[in-house]
């Protein structure tokens, strides 16, 4: 079991009031409600955090980024990345992950990923993500060719970590004359890539034939397992059988030394007043092109108003009685974490301990809690239902560097 | 009443949707950025005294999407190609809004080969004041809706609640918009300079409450055409064809007859 510590890096100090006023807390809801004294602050209080959480003894630190929002202070998630891997010593840096498609050049991240993979020494996991939809907007990138820009991105970078150059890139979306950059990760053939998602279904049937495990983010028990299935599926039919390894899961839970004050804290996990990221504009979210085809007729009727967001919006109360939110102290929270490993079976678990107005003071006390009384009965639960994290199974780092594919019937015959 | 006939075109390995009617002159009607109703009394208009021919674009309305195509500048040439298979010449091209584009594109490839230009509020070329309104960050029916200056125009059109069919058909045709008009949002930097080849006359009409496309850019126009002249439409919104049919049509017959 792979344990890691992830906070969205809340930007909590504006007036949220402005924010109800405005009617949405992204994209255009003006950075004049930025304090960038504040925002010093926080930065420094979360590196204190994520060097506290290896201290006290996570496996990893999971990073992400977002723009233009108060609810992710990480407008670069390298940036992070590359602080951490010099502020730290033993804990793995999960990228969950660097959007593909709002690269104008995929060479540069590939350099940068490099370079904190040496200068960690072989800390860095390398998600990739498509980017919400307000993302595209925030950086210009056009939303229709979305899932075109992640895949070639990702072939390009793997294709620059693995090939000796120099060589030549023409594609659809990227043209690169010379790719020969003097930087190249550490870790052999190259990092991990972990897909984190929701439920789109097109990325889980990509991470699946990749052979990346694939991060289910605070998806619903039920959701969850309908994801595996298909990566099950996937798995199958490309040769090879999928288990935890494959699986992650990102799980909202705070933990404190009483449940009064978890249950408080906890709330914080609402602090956007919206959904999953914030009180987002339903155009801006899902800008035309960029979510599946399959999905549009929902989806339109939500843009106008007229239908409940096809992704969920469940009050906090609702999020707790399914799990979706866990709180309390540390022999609170196990059983529940406990019923959500039998459930989902995932070889890796990444808490999201604090969120919003969180203080400083309560957010180290979840990371030392969880950590000391929270994960060794993770990890010992872990052992004895079998659930082993990349690695512990040492599962290849895709599906190119497999020793076990079944030969698919038609290739047999 | 006269009848109009549909039918499907190939061009460029393309399947192109077209509906024709009437007898006189060819004109090529280009549709807007969120393709076109069912039915439209400009083009009613039309079709008593001109050789109507209305395509919709590829990847909007009945023409299926061609993946490959990247910019406004792909889609004239389709329409161009469009000409060509029907054997029509010295058409007389009416392009509405983003459609204004369109056939401003057509018209720079080959000058000669046109009767003359009508460009009704055209997108295309960058307004000297104020932007082109972005889409992108508006839902479906407010974009529509700032089309209109008069609001009783648009709930005649598509109804004061739009259909989900409706809805559907404006997000396809708005991730077309992206696919080909992005970047820069819904004009060519190279445009203004190419009109200057075209010396048809051309009518520009343009709403003076127009807030999808600032009246600026009429200006932009008329100083790259050198034979253009400006009608501008008194308490009209964006979309002249669907708000103000008949005014167009007085002002646009009379120019094609001359």
């Amino acid at each position: 079991m792979h344990l890691m510590y992830f906070t969205e890096q809340p930007m909590s100090a504006y007036d949220a009031s402005e924010g109800l006023k405005y009617g949405a807390t992204a994209l255009t809801f003006s950075n004049k409600h930025f304090d960038p004294v504040a925002g010093s602050r926080l930065y420094n209080e979360y590196l204190e955090q994520y060097v506290y959480a290896e201290e006290v003894g996570v496996d990893g630190i999971m990073l992400n980024e977002h723009h233009n929002a108060p609810f992710c202070m990480q407008a670069k998630a390298n940036i992070f990345a590359a602080v951490l891997a010099g502020a730290t010593k033993r804990v793995k840096i999960v990228m969950l992950g660097n959007p593909l498609p709002l690269a104008e050049n995929p060479i540069r991240l590939a350099e940068e990923l490099a370079m904190i993979d040496m200068i960690s020494k072989g800390r860095l996991v390398s998600g990739f993500v498509r980017g919400g939809g307000q993302e595209q907007l925030a950086t210009g990138v056009n939303p229709a060719y979305n899932r075109e820009r992640f895949e070639e991105a990702h072939d390009l970078i793997v294709k620059t970590w693995t090939v000796p150059g120099p060589f030549r890139w023409e594609g659809t979306h990227y043209q690169h004359r010379v790719v020969n950059p003097w930087a190249l990760p550490l870790q052999k053939p190259y990092p991990r890539v972990w897909i984190p998602g929701v439920i789109s279904k097109e990325t889980i049937i990509w991470a699946a034939r990749q052979r990346y495990p694939y991060i289910a983010l605070n998806t619903s028990i039920p959701q969850t397992k309908q994801i595996w299935k298909l990566y099950d599926e996937t798995a199958t039919a490309v040769g090879y059988k999928s288990g935890p390894e494959n699986r992650g899961y990102l799980a909202r839970i705070h933990v404190a030394e009483t449940e009064e004050r978890a249950t408080q804290n906890a709330r914080q996990f609402m602090w956007m007043q919206g959904e999953f990221t914030g009180l987002a504009h339903p155009v801006w979210a899902n800008p035309s092109g960029y979510f599946s085809p399959g999905g549009r007729r929902n989806f339109v009727e939500f843009a106008v108003g007229r239908a409940k967001n096809p992704r969920g919006n469940p009050t906090f109360e609702e999020q707790l009685a399914d799990g979706m939110i866990i709180c309390g102290t540390p022999k609170q929270v196990l059983p529940r974490i406990r019923h959500l490993l039998e459930e989902t079976r995932p070889g890796i678990l990444a808490v999201w301990g604090n969120d919003g107005n969180v203080s400083h003071r309560d957010s180290m006390t979840c990371i030392r809690l969880l950590a000391q009384e929270v994960f060794p009965q993770v990890r010992e639960w872990a052992k004895e239902l079998g659930l082993n994290s990349p690695f512990e199974a040492e599962a290849p780092v895709s599906i190119a560097y497999a020793g076990d594919l079944k030969q698919s019937t038609v290739a047999a015959e | 009443m006269t009848a109009w006939v549909e039918r499907t075109v190939e061009i460029a390995g393309t399947k192109v949707h077209v509906t024709r009617g009437g007898k006189g002159p060819p004109v090529l009607v280009l549709h807007r950025d969120i393709g076109m109703p069912a039915t439209s009394s400009f083009h009613d208009e039309l079709v008593k005294s001109a050789d109507v021919i209305i395509p919709h674009h590829p990847g909007w309305g009945s023409s299926p999407r061609a993946e490959w195509m990247r910019s406004v500048r792909d889609l004239a040439v389709i329409h161009r190609g469009l000409l060509a298979e029907l054997h029509i010449q010295q058409a007389v091209l009416i392009g509405l809004g983003f459609g204004g584009w369109i056939a401003a594109e057509m018209a720079t490839m080959a000058p000669a080969d046109l009767a003359k230009l009508v460009l009704v509020a055209p997108m295309g070329v960058k307004p000297s004041q104020g932007d082109i309104l972005d889409q992108a960050i508006v839902s479906y029916i407010d974009y529509v809706r700032a089309g209109f200056h008069d609001q009783n125009a648009f709930d005649k059109t598509y109804d004061a609640e739009p259909s989900v069919d409706q809805l559907e058909t404006w997000d396809i045709a708005r991730e077309m918009c992206f696919r080909i008009a992005w970047k820069p949002y819904m004009y060519s930097q190279t445009l203004p300079h190419l009109l200057r080849n075209v010396k048809i006359p051309t009518l520009l009409v343009w709403g003076d409450q127009d807030k999808i496309v600032p009246v600026s850019a009429a200006d932009r126009y008329l100083a790259a055409l050198p034979n253009a002249k400006l009608e501008v439409i008194r308490d009209c919104g964006h979309i002249v064809d669907l708000e103000q049919p008949v005014r167009l049509a007085e002002l646009v017959m009379p120019f094609i007859a001359r």
